[in-house]
This record gives structure tokens, sequence and C-alpha cells, in this order.
């Protein structure tokens, strides 16, 4: 899901950059109200964490491979802008040191897995759970949490692969960038991740969630946060 | 540090020494590359033509690791095994460095 340099087109990498930094710069207001100093190991875990299980390529076999990316479960644990925080910075040490994404498609990259995932994931988890604090129904909310956001965060990036030959052609009507139109490219990135990965990043906020819930229940952000009058 | 952030710790490390998973499973099940990350040769071996705008962006960034590996594209399994382990090191180390930098800009002291 990383988006190399080359596949996006300038007019959709500069806005997307726009989105991205308006994100950040909002998350970064909220978690100066709220963070304090012994948040940030697990700002600096969930970051790391992203990391990592974004090297586990799963493979479809003789196909494609693909990852999960954590953003699900860390919105749950950590909220989803503090999520927008730890993803995004994992994403730019990968493009910048590893060349896993590009640098032009950073803004993009990071809206993609740092901005929808999260916020797609958390508002699943919060619908589907309705007050569940344990059972099936909590885990059930986990599983669809993880699996939505991944799901829409590659239809998303789909698309932007997608608009590219409607945006830019050269004067032989070739694509400029990414090639392949719509009816291509989002199948193709939203069908793998619903068929495998989206299914693994299901199991790793389930598991994840479990985890933490036997070992530190006061700190999983969506269950602490009441809504409406106590 | 915490007893249970010690324990998140290790987690992380053996994460990361288990990540050449990530490369070894997709060769025994011949997975090829992600879907729209092919380097810019193979996907003109893909279309029969090179998008323009693609060939010179593509070439803008040169990573000082790039794919984890640090031996480049014929390196032997154990060489992509160790530098895979290597990376997942640096990148814990990288963002670890990175989200200090950001905390240090959003934590109020006073609290």
């Amino acid at each position: 899901m990383h988006i190399p340099d080359g596949y996006l087109s300038p007019q959709t990498y500069v806005p997307l950059y726009g989105v991205s930094l308006i994100f950040w710069s909002v998350a970064l207001r909220k978690m100066k109200k709220e963070f304090s100093a012994r948040h940030i190991p697990y700002l600096a875990m969930a970051a790391a964490f992203s990391f990592l299980i974004m090297m586990f390529n799963v493979p479809i076999p003789g196909g494609t491979t693909g990852h999960a990316v954590g953003a699900g479960i860390i919105a749950i644990l950590l909220g989803p802008w503090t999520a927008v925080i730890a993803v995004s910075v994992t994403l730019i040490i990968q493009a910048i040191v590893f060349g896993d994404g590009g640098i032009t498609a950073i803004g993009a990259n990071c809206f993609n897995m740092a901005v929808v995932m999260p916020f797609v994931s958390y508002g699943v988890f919060k619908l589907l759970r309705g007050n569940a604090t344990g059972g099936a129904r909590l885990y059930i909310a986990a599983f669809l949490s993880g699996y939505v956001g991944l799901s829409v965060a590659s239809t998303v990036t789909g698309i932007e692969f997608g608009i590219q030959p409607l945006i830019a052609s050269g004067p032989d009507g070739r694509p400029l960038y990414a090639p392949y139109p719509l009816s291509v490219a989002v199948p193709a990135m939203a069908l793998e991740h619903m068929l495998l990965f989206s299914v693994v990043e299901g199991i790793i906020t389930v598991l994840l969630l479990r985890y933490f819930l036997k070992h530190e229940p006061e700190s999983v952000y969506a269950l602490s946060i009441k809504e409406g009058p106590k | 540090m915490t007893k249970s952030q010690k324990k998140l710790w290790t987690g992380l490390f053996i994460l990361a020494v288990l990540t050449p998973l990530g490369i070894i499973l997709p060769e025994i099940f011949k997975a090829g590359d992600a879907w729209g990350e092919w380097g810019p040769d193979k996907l003109e071996k893909l279309l029969g033509y090179m998008p323009e705008g693609l060939k010179r962006l593509a070439a803008l960034w040169k990573a000082p690791v790039p794919g984890y590996n640090f031996s480049g594209e014929g390196a032997s399994t154990a060489v992509q095994v160790i530098s895979y382990i290597a990376s997942g090191l640096i990148g814990i180390l990288a963002v670890g460095v990175l989200i200090y930098l950001i905390s240090r800009l959003i934590v109020n002291n006073e609290k």
C-alpha cells in the first residue's frame, strides 16, 4: 500500500500533502492538551509496532503480497489523533530511510494509512461495540475495526492510483503516471485486502486488544472515554 | 520503565527478529511485488512502455537502505535476512528518536 514516487501526479500528491499537513497540525494541537510524559513510551511503541508489522509481507500464493498496518488497534488503544502521529512517523521513516513509499507520496501514504485508516477503524469500533466492555461483541467490533479500516484505506489508495490516467496523459495518449484505470486499480487494491490482508489486520486487532484488556485495561483509550452525561 | 512496558518492548524486539518471515513466506508461496509498487523496470515490462512522468519522479530519491536490504537486488537470502532484522531494529530506533523529538514539542512540563 506504500505508493512509490512516480505513480501519483503532482495534481494528486500536492493536495494530499496539504490534507495530511492539516491532520498533523490538528493532531499535535490535540495531543498538546492531553499528552504527558508518561504517554511518550506508548507513542514510541505504537510507531515501532506499526513499522515492524508492515515488514511482515503476507503472500497471496502465486499472486501478490500485502501487509497489516496496525493503525486500527493503535487508534483503539491511544485514540485516533495519536494514531495519526504514530503511523505518520513510521511512514515518513520508511520513505526516507528505506525507500518504502515515495518522498512525493508521503502525504498520500499518510492520508491513506495514518488518517483514513485510524479514523475509520475507530469509528467502526465505537459504533459496533455499543456499551460492551468484554465478550463476543467487543471482539467482533475489534476484528471489524481492523478489517474495515484497512479495506477502506486500500480502496482509497486504489482510487488514487486509478484517477491518474484521467488526470495526466502524454501527447500520445499514454498515461504519465500510474497507468491502470479505476476499473482495474480499485478492485485490485480492495479485493486483495478484503480477501486476506484485512483479515490479518482484524486478527491482530483482536489479539492486541485482548492482551491490553488483560494486562492494562485502564490504558485502552476507546474504552476509557465516556460519552454523553455521566 | 514499568514492568509492563518492559514486556511490550521485549515483544517488539521479538517481532523484529521474526520480520524475515515477511520475505521468506512470499518467496515460498511465489508471491510477487505488492500491487502498484513495481519498480520502474518491472513496470516497463508489464506495460511495454515507460510512463514519462513516472520515469522522471521515480529517480527522485535514493534511500540509504532501499527495500530494507543493505546489499542490493542480487543479495543472498542470508544477507537479506540479516538486512531485514537490522532494518527492523534501525526502524525502532529511528521512529523512537523522531517520536522523542515530537514529544518535546508537545509535552507540557507543568502538567
